[in-house]
């Protein structure tokens, strides 16, 4: 059971999350990502976890449980 | 067992419990610390091992919740920091930075030992070499209250855990436990991205035990007069008294304790009844949400009972909101304040409570743009749960439920007719404009 949350105190709103993962992740008006809630499928974990390691400013976490 | 406090013998007298009715925290006012020790006898000792199971005991089968306004369970926080690193810290939470609650700052002018003694018991407990008690810098009277009681004990009894008064920065969020941390570690009083959490990894990096002041007067009384006797006010799921601060269109503002299950008729009639009629009731300060009047009858103050009826206790306030006032207006004043709060770390709360604010305005003005009430309601969506705190969601619950029950006096407002408040004084306390606190450290 993996869920992704962002930290937006360091998020920047770079959008690069979303153009990795858009099964799971849009943007708002202002650039910043609105994710799914609840676990991520197994088919987009790899997905998921290049996302988190794209993100410029480390603000997105994938978490177990 | 001896009647000891905070590790030293001092008052071989231990009071048998009091009747388990009101009052319990506010019996007046006590600031001695003598007449203090009068009425409650002293704290025990938690150094022996029975009298530390016996205080656990205690606090787990009292269900005691937090005051602070998330009503969390303290035993579990308790435990948590209790068996955490070594080096724990506990923070007496004296913030209050909902500007129609005044309970906290009451409590701790009334009854500053009683704030103290729950904060001792809890560093005894999770065994903490330090006690911060924070207070708004901008309450002078509830900081000289703790400053004179903190010289009292430290005269009483040297030794002991060392306990550091601290002025916070009078802002909205600032209360809120990892902003604590933050200015407590030396940074500004802004929230951090949590996990990890306080009572997990706080005030350098040690286990910190956050509780509001009115949780942790409520841990004294439980200390010393057992589970049992708290349990014998309020409900099964949530015992004991609540002090909440009832404001408005009612004969006798102020604050008051009552116990938890009370109905809301009641607590109205407590305060000398509404002097003119109301539309609705604010509950859980700018928390919470706005509640139709005609619901009153069934409200009852619990924290699921208000949950049921769509609102929330939060930290006890509630204001009568008379109908003579515009609700609109009203709404728009404070959504604009909590917006003016965000601390400015995260994207959607600094753009989102901004924009919401600025089509709410537009709103209220009259004569919008065909899309301006589509964007609020998406934006609502949008900022929710989208922040290190929880300052977006609160904007949400409250405009929310202002475009549900001043549904009528929003569509009026849009639709460019006369509002329909008779009296255009605004209602809702907000921080005086000339004493605002911008900083944050
Ligand atoms: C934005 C925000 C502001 C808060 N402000 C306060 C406050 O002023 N006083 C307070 O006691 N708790 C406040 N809280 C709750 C604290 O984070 C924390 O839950 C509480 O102090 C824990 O104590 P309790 O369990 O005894 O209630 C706030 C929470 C949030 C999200
Ligand atoms: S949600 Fe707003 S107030 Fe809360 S930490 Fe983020 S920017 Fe600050």
């Amino acid at each position: 059971m993996s869920r992704l949350v962002v930290d937006f105190i360091t998020c920047d709103a770079h959008g690069i999350c979303a153009e990795l993962l858009p099964e799971w992740i849009t943007l708002d008006d202002w650039g910043y990502p609105k994710l799914h809630t609840g676990a991520i499928p197994p088919e987009l974990l790899p997905h998921a976890r290049r996302a988190v390691a794209a993100c410029p400013t480390l603000a997105l976490h994938l978490r177990d449980h | 067992m001896t009647s000891v406090s905070t590790g030293r013998a001092v008052d071989p007298s231990r009071r048998a419990a009091p009747h388990p009715g009101l009052p319990r925290l506010i019996p007046g006012v006590i600031t001695d610390l003598r007449e203090h020790l009068d009425r409650y006898g002293s704290l025990p000792s938690l150094r022996r091992r029975d009298a530390r199971g016996a205080f656990f005991d205690a606090v787990d089968h009292s269900g005691l919740r937090g005051r602070g306004g998330a009503a969390f369970p303290t035993a579990r926080k308790l435990h948590a920091v209790a068996n955490g690193r070594r080096g724990a810290f506990v923070v007496a939470n004296g913030a209050e930075g909902e500007p129609a609650s005044q309970k906290d700052s009451t409590l701790m002018r009334a009854a500053p030992h009683l704030v103290l003694d729950g904060a001792l018991i809890a560093a005894d407990a999770v065994r903490a070499g330090t006690v911060f008690v924070v207070v708004d810098r901008n309450d002078v009277m509830a900081f000289d209250a703790m400053a004179a009681a903190i010289d009292q004990r430290r005269a009483a009894y040297p030794g002991g855990p060392t306990v550091e008064l601290v002025g916070l920065p009078s802002r909205y969020v600032a209360g809120e436990s990892s902003a604590l941390v933050n200015f407590l570690s030396g940074g500004p009083a802004k929230p951090m991205f949590v996990p990890p959490r306080p009572y997990e990894r706080g005030i350098r990096g040690r286990p910190t035990l956050v509780q509001n002041v009115e949780t942790l007067a409520n841990l004294a009384l439980i200390a010393r007069y057992g589970a049992d006797w708290y349990r014998g006010l309020g409900t099964a799921d949530e015992p004991g008294s609540v002090l909440v601060t009832v404001g408005g269109a009612v004969a006798l503002p102020g604050v008051y304790e009552v116990a938890l299950g009370t109905p809301m008729s009641t607590v109205l009639e407590v305060v000398g009844g509404v002097t003119e009629p109301i539309s609705a009731l604010l509950v859980g300060g700018y928390f919470g949400s706005w509640i139709d009047a005609a619901a009153v009858d069934k409200l009852e103050v619990t924290h699921a009972g208000l949950a049921r009826a769509g609102g929330t206790l939060g930290c006890g306030v509630i204001t009568a909101f008379p109908a003579s006032r515009c609700g609109v207006h009203e709404s728009v004043r404070v959504a604009r304040y909590l917006a003016e709060e965000t601390a400015g770390q995260c994207g959607p709360c600094v753009n989102g409570l901004s924009a919401i604010v600025g089509g709410i305005e537009t709103l209220a003005a009259g004569r919008p743009a065909e899309r301006t009430r589509a964007d609020v309601l998406r934006w609502l969506d949008d900022v929710s749960q989208r922040g290190a705190c929880h300052l977006p969601d609160a904007v949400v619950e409250f405009l929310r439920s202002a475009l549900d029950v001043f549904g009528e006096e929003f569509s009026r407002h849009e639709l460019h007719w006369k509002c329909s408040a008779t009296d255009p004084e605004p209602l809702l306390p907000l921080p005086d404009p000339a004493t605002r606190d911008w900083g944050w450290r």
